[in-house]
């Protein structure tokens, strides 16, 4: 029998959750007993495998680049999971919706994000930005809003015990207990 | 003084014909949630989080604005009333610009508090993203209205309790703000004492005092159990 595997994806927040899955600190070993991690900011792994069994995604997706990864994310895993306010709710890089919804995609010139973040509060040179970088969506959105998502972890971070609890259901068959998690710290 | 009798969730309470719904499950150790609620102002049942099935009555109920009956048949709590009180959390979330991480009442905050005691993970429905104002023109306090669930405490709070009536409301619907001396910036308010009452009994960080860093406000309200006392010896 081969043996599970686990994904861990950064797509738009700080990294704080990612952090604070390295906070199960030893429990780490018991959830690398159980399964391989074959694709994570913290391995090399450059694509993203086929057949992954349980995915951790953090962050908002804000990008052309988010969207792409998060469609080939969802087609190749079985149970995905938003992990922290960013992925759940669009948090902090959300903050800039109110600012955007003209935009369209693709068209960076045009997005009033840009026009306001390197135009509109900038005093010196102000242009924005040249070519060979990811493209922001109109509006930073939840994962849930892109793809089915199979289980919502919020926090800003979820605790490291929340997201030990949720990876070790999920690999034994089980329905993670995360009544306590809660929007915020 | 006339006595009633009822039943709230199958418990039979004796109350005076005066209060409310939500006192007298209170005083039977029933919880009901609440958010606009706030010992010491008057109950205007504007969150609609303290609504309960009546038997009867087609319609829910607020608790706090529903007077005692003689033999009422309560429900305060069920899958339908869950269900209309997370829908009721979520769309005060989408309809202003909450972001927890942020703000000043993080782990201190009462629509935190309701959306966790509720159960609510995520939004289904839309995020609204309005582009709304930060009105930092008083010296001491701060306005965010991302932050506001429009209970009004800080206008009864103003009125009833400090008789400014400094803050009030304009707008209709989904536009509907809390304003200070009828819209004009807060630093100008002419009838503002600059007693803090508003941003003590606000649920949300959409009330706070200036230079107060993320995750740093105390719901400190030692005022309101007094006023409370008050009321009750005077009344």
């Amino acid at each position: 029998m081969t043996r599970p595997t686990i994904a861990t994806v950064w797509l738009d927040g700080c990294s704080g959750c990612h952090m604070s899955l390295l906070d199960m600190d030893e429990r780490l070993l018991d959830v690398l007993a159980l399964a391989d991690l074959v694709y994570s900011p913290l391995v090399d792994a450059k694509d993203y495998p086929l057949d992954v069994d349980v995915v951790l995604v953090e962050g908002a997706v804000s990008t052309n680049e988010d969207l792409e990864k998060i469609k080939k994310i969802r087609a190749r895993s079985k149970v995905l999971v938003s992990l922290g306010d960013c992925a759940v709710t669009s948090n902090v890089p959300g903050m800039r919706n109110p600012f955007d919804g003209q935009g369209e995609p693709g068209d960076r010139n045009a997005l009033p994000l840009y026009v306001r973040a390197y135009i509109d509060n900038v005093t010196d040179n102000p242009r924005i930005p040249g070519t060979g970088l990811p493209v922001h969506l109109p509006q930073s959105i939840p994962v849930h809003k892109v793809v089915p998502v199979d289980v919502l972890l919020p926090g800003c971070p979820p605790s490291a015990d929340l997201i030990f609890e949720t990876i070790m259901a999920l690999l034994e068959g089980r329905h993670p207990e995360i009544a306590s998690a809660r929007f915020g710290k | 003084m006339t006595v009633h009798t009822l039943q709230i969730d199958g418990i039979e309470c004796a109350a005076t014909a005066s209060q409310s719904l939500l006192d007298v499950a209170r005083e039977n150790g029933i919880g009901i949630p609440t958010l606009c609620q706030l010992d010491g102002l008057c109950n205007v049942g504007s969150c609609r989080l303290c609504v309960v099935e009546v038997a009867g009555s087609n319609k829910l109920l607020p608790s706090c604005t529903t007077k005692v009956a003689p033999d009422m048949v309560v429900t305060t709590s069920n899958e339908r009333l869950d269900a209309y009180r997370r829908t009721i959390v979520e769309m005060m979330f989408v309809e202003r610009n909450h972001v927890c991480a942020v703000c000043v009442a993080n782990n201190n905050c009462e629509l935190q508090n309701q959306a966790a005691e509720l159960g609510l993970t995520h939004f289904d429905l839309p995020l609204v993203n309005p582009r709304l104002s930060v009105d930092a023109s008083h010296e001491r306090f701060a306005i965010d209205h991302n932050r506001c669930i429009m209970c009004t405490r800080c206008v009864r709070v103003c009125d009833e309790v400090e008789g400014a009536h400094t803050w009030d409301v304009m707008g209709r619907g989904i536009e509907a703000r809390v304003v200070t001396d009828l819209g004009t910036p807060w630093g100008e308010s002419t009838t503002c004492t600059g007693c803090g009452k508003c941003v003590q009994v606000c649920p949300t960080g959409a009330l706070f005092e200036k230079g107060r860093p993320v995750a740093s406000t105390k719901a400190a309200r030692p005022f309101m159990p007094y006023l409370k006392a008050h009321e009750e010896t005077h009344s």
